[in-house]
């Protein structure tokens, strides 16, 4: 009867390990976004001990196939297999770890929101995919951050509009921004507060979004920068608060 | 809930780490039955550590005087530098007898989604320590989890054009335990760290 109900108390899913706090002598709550059931807490017991046989598993960035099982009002890691360790080279460059602190507490913000497990399954392989891209080191960590605000909020249902004004549809690649209008606007359109961006930075932003990475290697660190600010201040805009990993 | 004082006592102990509701309510019920010269000891104990014990103004380690024993000591090898992140990592490496310098304590590691970056850390006041040309090596010796390595990562970017020997403790398999059970970044980290045997 006790395996029975463990196994029906019991599940399996890939999941990234978004952040860790310690709990207790030697244990860990982990928060983890996983491909099917969204976003989990869980304790990870005895894992901040040398002789955790998946301590390692559970650090954060890290993929791993996770046994849960229900708890009360956490739930608890049984097993732990590696699936892909994104942590060692992504902490091994200071601005890569700071990048995937912000896209781990941006994607922990959106599943707090939201909920569904298709959203939850769409914002796991986008994720996944942002820390590949970090390990790997094929883009500036600055670009691939960008891109994956950009894509999250999108999947999320605050796609940008580069190629017309969001509030009178005129077309063209407007050179006005403002978070809250959600997009370019054109010079009838500016509400006060409105940043005028350099027409690249526009570019650029589309690229980003689309993931046009051949056209995100042409732009000079100004207009990079300038894409930053922006990405940052709609993502806070939309994310109702500010990204703490940001003000560092 | 309970009456006045009692509830207040397991309200105050639900507030120190790793204590829960249940676990307050059982350690207070263990404070109101147990000896009251025993726990006069615990309150006094309480008081003297907040009212004596501060931090160390060379290396932040816990002392009850202005600096502490270790950077007191001159038989010490003031070449060496230790750094950890907290004060029970120097007690740690105090039990192994094996490291004669001094230490240097953080206060905790890089953490950016709990908002703790360098300027939450005495980084600053390494950078100080390491101005003059006594230190020659400075250990890094934060935890070998994701925030003491950039931890690490980062006193390299910052030290590694000063020209100090920067090195960083070595992290593999546990004594004791077998192969097979090892998780791979653990093994990983053992081949990059083996040694010459002969």
């Amino acid at each position: 009867m006790a395996g029975s109900t463990f196994a029906s108390r019991s599940y399996r899913d890939a999941a990234i390990i978004l952040r860790t706090q310690n709990l207790g002598e030697a244990d860990r709550i982990i928060t983890a976004l996983t491909s099917a059931n969204g976003l989990v807490r869980a304790v990870a017991k005895g894992v901040r001990r040398t002789s955790s046989k998946f301590g390692a598993t559970v650090e954060p960035f890290m993929v791993a196939d996770i046994q849960f099982v229900h708890g009360r009002s956490l739930d608890i890691v049984t097993q732990a297999t590696s699936k892909n360790t994104y942590g060692p080279p992504i902490v091994a460059d200071y601005d890569k770890y700071m990048a995937a602190s912000t896209m781990a507490e941006t994607a922990e913000r959106l599943m707090d929101v939201e909920s569904d497990p298709a959203f939850g399954g769409a914002q796991f392989r986008l994720l996944h995919g942002g820390y590949s891209a970090l390990a790997r080191g094929v883009h500036p960590a600055d670009v691939v951050l960008n891109s994956y605000l950009l894509r999250a909020l999108s999947s999320a249902g605050w796609a940008v509009t580069w190629t017309a004004c969001v509030a009178c549809g005129k077309p063209g690649a407007h050179t006005g921004f403002h978070p809250a209008a959600s997009g370019p606007v054109c010079t009838d359109c500016r509400p006060p507060g409105t940043r005028t961006l350099d027409p690249a930075t526009v570019e650029l932003l589309h690229a980003l979004q689309h993931g046009h990475w051949e056209q995100t290697r042409a732009f000079r660190s100004d207009i990079r920068h300038e894409a930053t600010n922006v990405v940052i201040s709609y993502a806070q805009h939309h994310l109702e608060r500010r990204l703490t990993s940001l003000g560092l | 809930m309970y009456e006045g004082a009692v509830q207040d006592l397991i309200d105050e102990l639900g507030r120190l780490p790793g204590i829960g509701p249940k676990s307050a309510q059982r350690v207070a019920f263990h404070i109101l039955e147990a000896d009251g010269e025993d726990m006069k000891r615990l309150a006094d104990a309480i008081t003297t550590v907040k009212e004596k014990v501060k931090f160390c103004a060379i290396c932040f380690n816990v002392s009850e005087e202005n600096t502490c024993r270790i950077c007191q000591d001159s038989r010490r090898d003031p070449s060496l530098l230790c750094v950890v992140e907290e004060s029970k990592d120097v007690m740690a490496i105090e039990r192994t007898r094996s490291f004669r310098g001094k230490y240097h304590v953080l206060g905790g590691s890089i953490n950016p989604i709990a908002g703790i970056g360098p300027d939450q850390l005495h980084i600053r006041e390494l950078l100080s320590r390491l101005s003059d040309d006594t230190i020659t090596e400075v250990i890094v010796a934060t935890d070998p989890n994701l925030e003491g390595e950039a931890t690490a990562t980062y006193l390299y970017r910052m030290l590694g054009s000063i020209g100090i020997k920067l090195t960083r403790l070595a992290s593999g398999l546990p004594v004791g335990g077998d192969l097979e059970y090892a998780d791979d970044v653990t093994l990983g980290r053992a081949f990059e760290g083996r040694t010459v045997m002969s």
